[in-house]
This record gives C-alpha cells, sequence and structure tokens, in this order.
C-alpha cells in the first residue's frame, strides 16, 4: 500500500511543540473521507513515516488536518515544512468514535494534551447534528495556558450555551484565572447525566486510567466509556505487529475501544 | 507418466538413481528450485541445481541450544529434520523494498510502486511442521482486511514439493500442535523415502495438477501396495520417535491467566532479547520499514525488515517503548505464540518445528517454560534451569 500525495494548503503553529497542517491531495481533486477517531500513516519524504490521528472536520473531505507535536524525527521534519511541501498519506486507518451510538444521550469528552487533537473531529460532529445529543460537555487539561490547543475555537465553542467548556491546567502561571490541577479533578461536578452518557477519553494513557475511574465513579458504566489508545505502529493494516495489545491490533482493532474491551490490558504493566 | 489405476490413485514411485529427473523436470518448466542443503555447518533452504547439492548422507543431531550435522552412513536425501531457515525467507523475504519515490521539480514526489520479477520457485522438501506454517502465513497475509501483495504474488507462483519425516529431531513436537510429522495437506507433489538396505525408493503422492504436471516428464511407476506400506511405515516409525510433548490444552486461558506471573522473571535472567527465536521461527511475521534516500535527497526508498518483539524499540512510543523488561518481552513473544494468536487467526501460532528451541543460545525450551507454568498451578516449585539445558555444554 503506497502513500499518496497531499500538498500542505497551511502549516498553523498551535503552541510552542505543537502544529496543525491543512492538506489537499496533490494527484487529483478526489477529497479525503474519513469518521472522527480514525488515524492516518503520514510520510515525510526520506525520513519516515508515522501514525497520526485526524484532527480535522469529517464532513469537510476537501481538507484534511492534523495536528501534532514535535516529539520525533519525522514530526520534527514535518514541524519545517511549509506551504506547498508535499507529504505522503496512507490512511485512514482504525476504529472511530460511537458518535452515532451516542445519539440521545450526553455526551463527555475528556481530553488530556494532543489528545484533544482526535477528540475535536467528533466534536466537529457533534455540533454540526448538536439537536440529536443531550449535554455535550468537553473537559481538557493541559500542562500550562501556554499548551492550550485550538485556543481560538475554544473560545468560541465556550461562548456558545450548547457546550460546557472546563479548562484546567497543571502548572498555572501568572494571568490565569482558571482551573488549577488534572483533567480528572474536573469530573465530578461535570454537568451529565452518568446514566446516560457516552464518554470519549483521549490523552496520555496514565491520565485515561484516572479519568476512567472519576467516570466510573460517577456511575457511567464501563462499555459507555470510550478510550483511544496509542501504540507503535509501522503498517496501519495488521500486518507489522508492532501495535498489539495481547489479542488487539491497535492499528485496526482500535485504536478506539470501549473500556470493558481493554480494561484488563491497561491494568497490566509493560503489555 | 503413466495412467494410475484406481488402486494405485495418485501415488507413484520414483528410483533414488532418477531423482535428478525431477529437479530436471522443474527446471524445464521454469522453475527456480529451493531445497536443503549445506552451508555453514548447517543445513538451510538454498538454491539448487542437481540432486547432488542435497545434504546425501547427512542428519542433525537438535537438542535445546544445539544443533550439530552428523554422518549417517547411507545415502538419504532427506535424513534430517529442519534447520535454522525456513520457506518464509523466500515467500516473506527478511529485506523487501516496498516503493520508491521520486522528487519533482515543484516540492512534491512521484511513488513509483515495486515491480519486482516475482521468482518462480519450487520448494524441495517442505515438511508438515513448515506446510502448516505456510498455511499461517497465508491466513496473516492473505486473509484479512488486507492483502499483502508481495507475499501473495511469491505464493502463488511457488510450487511446493513435500517430504514426509523420517527422522525427528530431538526439539519436534509437531505431533503435539497437530501438524505432523506426516505430510496432509497442501502440498502439489508429497516425497516419502524408502531406504531399507539396497532398495532406495521415493514414494510420491500428487497433490495438485500443477505437481501432476511435474511428473509428466519423470520415469515414475504406480507404487504398489507394499511400496505405499512401507512408506507409511516410515512416516509411524517418526511419529514413535517424537518425544518432546506441549500440552495444548486450555493454553490460550493458561497464558492469559499468567500475565503477571513471576515466571517471565525467571526466564529474563536467561533471555538474553537476542531475537534468534524470532528469526529461525517460520510463522512470526512482525516487521518493521526503513525509509532511506540517495545521497542527492531526489529518490527515497521504503523498505521492510523483519523485526522482533525482543528489541527493546519494537514498542517505542514517544518518551518510552511500552516493553521495557526483558520478561515483558518475552511474555509477549509466547503469550502471542500460543495465546492471542488464536484471537487473532483462531489457531495456534506455534508448529511444533522446535527451531526456537534449537537456536536459542541459552536454549530456552518454550516447552519446558509451558510446563513450568503448569506446575506453578499445582504449586509446586517451577525449576528456572530447564533439563536439557544442562548438557547444552558438553
Amino acid at each position: 500500500m503506497v502513500p499518496r500525495p497531499f500538498r500542505l494548503r497551511q502549516v498553523r503553529r498551535e503552541t510552542s511543540d505543537t502544529f496543525t497542517l491543512e492538506l489537499e491531495p496533490a494527484d487529483s481533486a478526489e477529497g479525503f473521507c474519513f469518521r472522527a477517531g480514525q488515524f492516518n500513516m503520514l510520510y515525510v519524504f526520506g525520513v519516515g513515516e508515522i501514525p497520526i490521528s485526524i484532527s480535522g472536520n469529517p464532513a469537510n473531505p476537501r481538507v484534511l488536518t492534523h495536528t501534532t507535536r514535535e516529539v520525533g524525527t519525522v514530526t520534527k521534519a514535518m514541524g519545517k515544512l511549509r506551504r506547498g511541501d508535499v507529504i505522503g498519506v496512507r490512511g485512514p486507518f482504525g476504529t472511530p468514535w460511537p458518535i452515532e451510538q451516542a445519539e440521545g444521550a450526553d455526551v463527555v469528552i475528556v481530553a488530556g494534551g494532543i489528545g484533544l487533537a482526535p477528540l475535536r473531529s467528533a466534536l466537529y460532529h457533534l455540533l454540526a447534528q448538536r439537536d440529536r445529543y443531550g449535554k455535550i460537555v468537553l473537559l481538557y487539561g493541559t500542562r500550562t495556558p501556554g499548551d492550550i490547543l485550538y485556543r481560538r475555537e475554544l473560545q468560541r465553542w465556550r461562548a456558545q450555551f450548547d457546550l460546557e467548556v472546563h479548562i484546567t491546567v497543571d502548572r498555572a502561571l501568572s494571568g490565569w484565572r482558571g482551573n488549577v490541577g488534572v483533567v480528572t479533578s474536573l469530573i465530578p461536578r461535570a454537568p451529565f447525566d452518568a446514566r446516560n452518557t457516552v464518554a470519549l477519553v483521549c490523552g496520555p494513557e496514565i491520565m485515561m486510567r484516572f479519568a476512567v475511574l472519576e467516570l466510573q465513579r460517577r456511575g457511567v458504566p464501563p462499555s459507555h466509556i470510550y478510550v483511544s489508545l496509542e501504540r507503535n505502529m509501522k503498517c496501519g493494516v495488521g500486518v507489522c505487529g508492532h501495535c498489539q495489545l495481547a489479542p488487539f491490533f491497535v492499528c485496526k482493532d482500535g485504536p478506539v475501544f470501549s473500556y470493558d474491551k481493554v480494561q484488563h490490558l491497561l491494568e497490566k504493566r509493560e503489555i | 507418466m503413466p495412467q494410475s489405476g484406481a488402486e494405485g490413485k495418485k501415488r507413484f514411485v520414483l528410483l533414488a538413481s532418477q531423482f535428478q529427473q525431477l529437479f530436471d523436470a522443474l527446471k524445464r518448466l521454469g522453475y527456480q528450485i529451493i531445497a536443503p542443503t549445506l552451508l555453514d555447518g548447517a543445513i538451510v533452504y538454498e538454491r539448487v541445481e542437481s540432486v547432488n547439492e542435497l545434504p546425501v548422507g547427512f542428519s542433525d543431531e537438535q537438542r535445546a541450544g544445539v544443533y550439530r550435522l552428523k554422518r549417517r552412513g547411507d545415502r538419504a536425501f532427506f535424513g534430517y529434520a529442519v534447520g535454522p531457515r525456513s520457506w518464509k525467507h523466500y515467500l516473506y523475504p527478511p529485506r523487501q523494498r516496498l516503493w520508491q519515490a521520486k522528487r519533482d521539480g515543484d516540492g512534491g514526489f512521484r511513488v513509483i510502486p515495486e515491480q519486482e520479477q516475482t521468482p518462480r520457485y519450487a520448494f524441495v522438501g517442505v515438511r508438515a511442521c513448515e506446510l502448516a506454517a505456510i498455511a499461517i502465513q497465508d491466513k496473516v497475509f492473505l486473509n484479512g482486511q488486507y492483502r499483502d501483495e508481495y507475499y501473495q504474488r511469491r505464493r502463488e507462483s511457488a510450487l511446493l514439493i513435500a517430504v514426509n519425516c523420517a527422522y525427528p529431531a530431538g526439539n519436534c513436537f509437531c505431533s503435539s500442535v497437530g501438524t505432523g510429522p506426516r505430510v496432509r495437506e497442501g502440498f502439489d507433489l508429497a516425497i516419502t523415502e524408502v531406504l531399507n538396505g539396497k532398495s532406495h525408493l521415493l514414494v510420491i503422492e500428487v497433490g495438485s495438477e500443477r505437481g501432476a504436471a511435474v511428473l509428466e516428464g519423470v520415469d515414475v511407476q504406480i507404487a504398489t501396495e507394499e511400496q505405499w506400506q512401507q512408506a507409511q511405515q516410515a512416516v509411524d516409525s517418526a511419529t514413535r520417535r517424537i518425544l518432546k510433548r506441549l500440552d495444548t490444552t486450555d493454553l490460550k486461558e493458561l497464558l492469559y491467566r499468567h500475565l503477571d506471573s513471576p515466571h517471565w522473571e525467571a526466564v529474563a535472567k536467561r533471555c538474553l532479547t537476542c531475537s534468534n527465536c524470532t528469526m529461525v521461527c517460520p510463522t512470526c511475521f512482525c516487521h518493521t520499514v526503513e525509509d532511506i534516500t540517495n545521497l542527492q535527497g531526489t529518490v527515497a526508498e521504503r523498505w521492510r525488515r523483519w523485526d522482533s518483539c525482543f528489541h527493546i524499540d519494537f514498542s517505542y512510543i514517544h518518551g518510552s517503548p511500552v516493553r521495557v523488561s526483558e520478561a515483558s518481552r518475552y511474555r509477549q513473544w509466547i503469550t502471542h505464540k500460543l495465546a492471542s494468536w488464536q484471537d487473532q487467526f483462531g489457531m495456534l501460532g506455534c508448529v511444533g518445528c522446535g527451531r526456537c528451541i534449537t537456536w536459542c543460545p541459552v536454549g530456552i525450551d518454550i516447552t519446558e517454560e509451558i510446563r513450568a507454568l503448569r506446575r506453578s498451578e499445582e504449586g509446586r516449585v517451577a525449576p528456572t534451569v530447564p533439563k536439557e539445558e544442562s548438557d547444552a555444554n558438553t
């Protein structure tokens, strides 16, 4: 399976170490269809290929959007790309967020750091179909106020009356008047009906474990809690073996799992 | 080839002295012959032209961490078990280019899919456990949502000439996992070598039209009932000589119960995480990819290369690998082989060929480790050193 070339329409700096790429197909006018929660394998010419979740609007196939953090060889090379440059795309891969199944229920989104990126795709869908859902709550935690992604969008959403946005930071700096503490601390007082809620969780694995505990404490059953997992991936189609989590290939059986499927595994060390 | 009667249906016999005819027929049909041959003190599968390149008169002694060639004192073509190389070396090569990309003038690039001339192999000497291993890799590469075209091309053009095992080695346990030693399906031709005093015959079963076509140009006779029975006896005696056992009862449940077992630490004290077991395993399919460029940076290539779950960077995600400890990596390997493989592909990932035991430099024995887990459930203390390891250095 070979990568398809996509041209960079725009590179936007989000924070000091994150950026968003807006891409369009370089080979044809055919757009890119995906479902919120899926990911692509992104290839930088001669450098390498990595899995990155899609953070754009699933209703807009003309633009493919990825937000990523500069942490490794490929993401650092990606951060140096400019408008007009071309990267390779294979995908979309993996399971989506269960946004259709969540219709009629409250939706709680718990995001940690860059984990907001794949959840933004879900938010676009939820807001576009707003009347099909009960309460929608976004709980978002970052390290510092400077690490908050999609700042303007969050401000706009926060001003809407049909979406609750709560943000917290691990370390406040002067001028921050919001919450301080881990994102899990927002769960006990978030307004949702635990008996009729679907929770979507993405962030560092340790954060997800504690977020799930808090959600369960509120009464959300594990089968209504969905997590998006990260593992090493080379192929995206379940043959390279790198992303195995006991019986699962995270690339094709995930990355989105209902928590009751993976709970017993995430409680094991180094699995 | 004579027409086969109802009695000797699809069973033929070829004199050992005329075995070369079969090789010549394969070459006439355009096959590249891959067969067992001696290389660096071991029997490996390599390209050969003549039956004289087979390890005629050789046998192999195999124990945990031990592999040694021995003279048999006869002229047997197939008087040994499996060596360090498996057929996956040819169907799923250790390194394979997947595609190239060339820079355009305007910051872009063009991807050029790999246009390899697919070799048309005839594998001679495929054992029953190896046919099972090929069937497993078929499932991995061809039966999922994604079909691996590189594997598919090689697999579809390959002719499989199986050989029934008459001389199993010390680490063989195919009979425990139901894959051998008798060849049952998935072959084009199947040979049983019968060597009784001065009589040296090859009894040949036909498994496919393609196999039958090869015999067209070979002086085979219809096998008599006596010859057929002699062939059966050769395999029967092999079955009796397989002494190693793997109890597969509830194997998946056993391993999933033991994810937290302290036994993995005991194995980790011996395991060097060298990855030998995964390289010699005929079913291990994990690979990584390498992206390279030419010096000018105008041409890039993607290669895939066999990888191993024993390498520390195998599970790397930003910050740290998931499986840092040696214990977690051994647990991953054996749990995948014998438990999660069943969830993923509906079958065991082990065919009982014993390669991982023979080629482990410290003689870790997959069957012993399972036995140790079972013993730990009986409340007895598992030995930390397998029995066979103690004489590995003699």
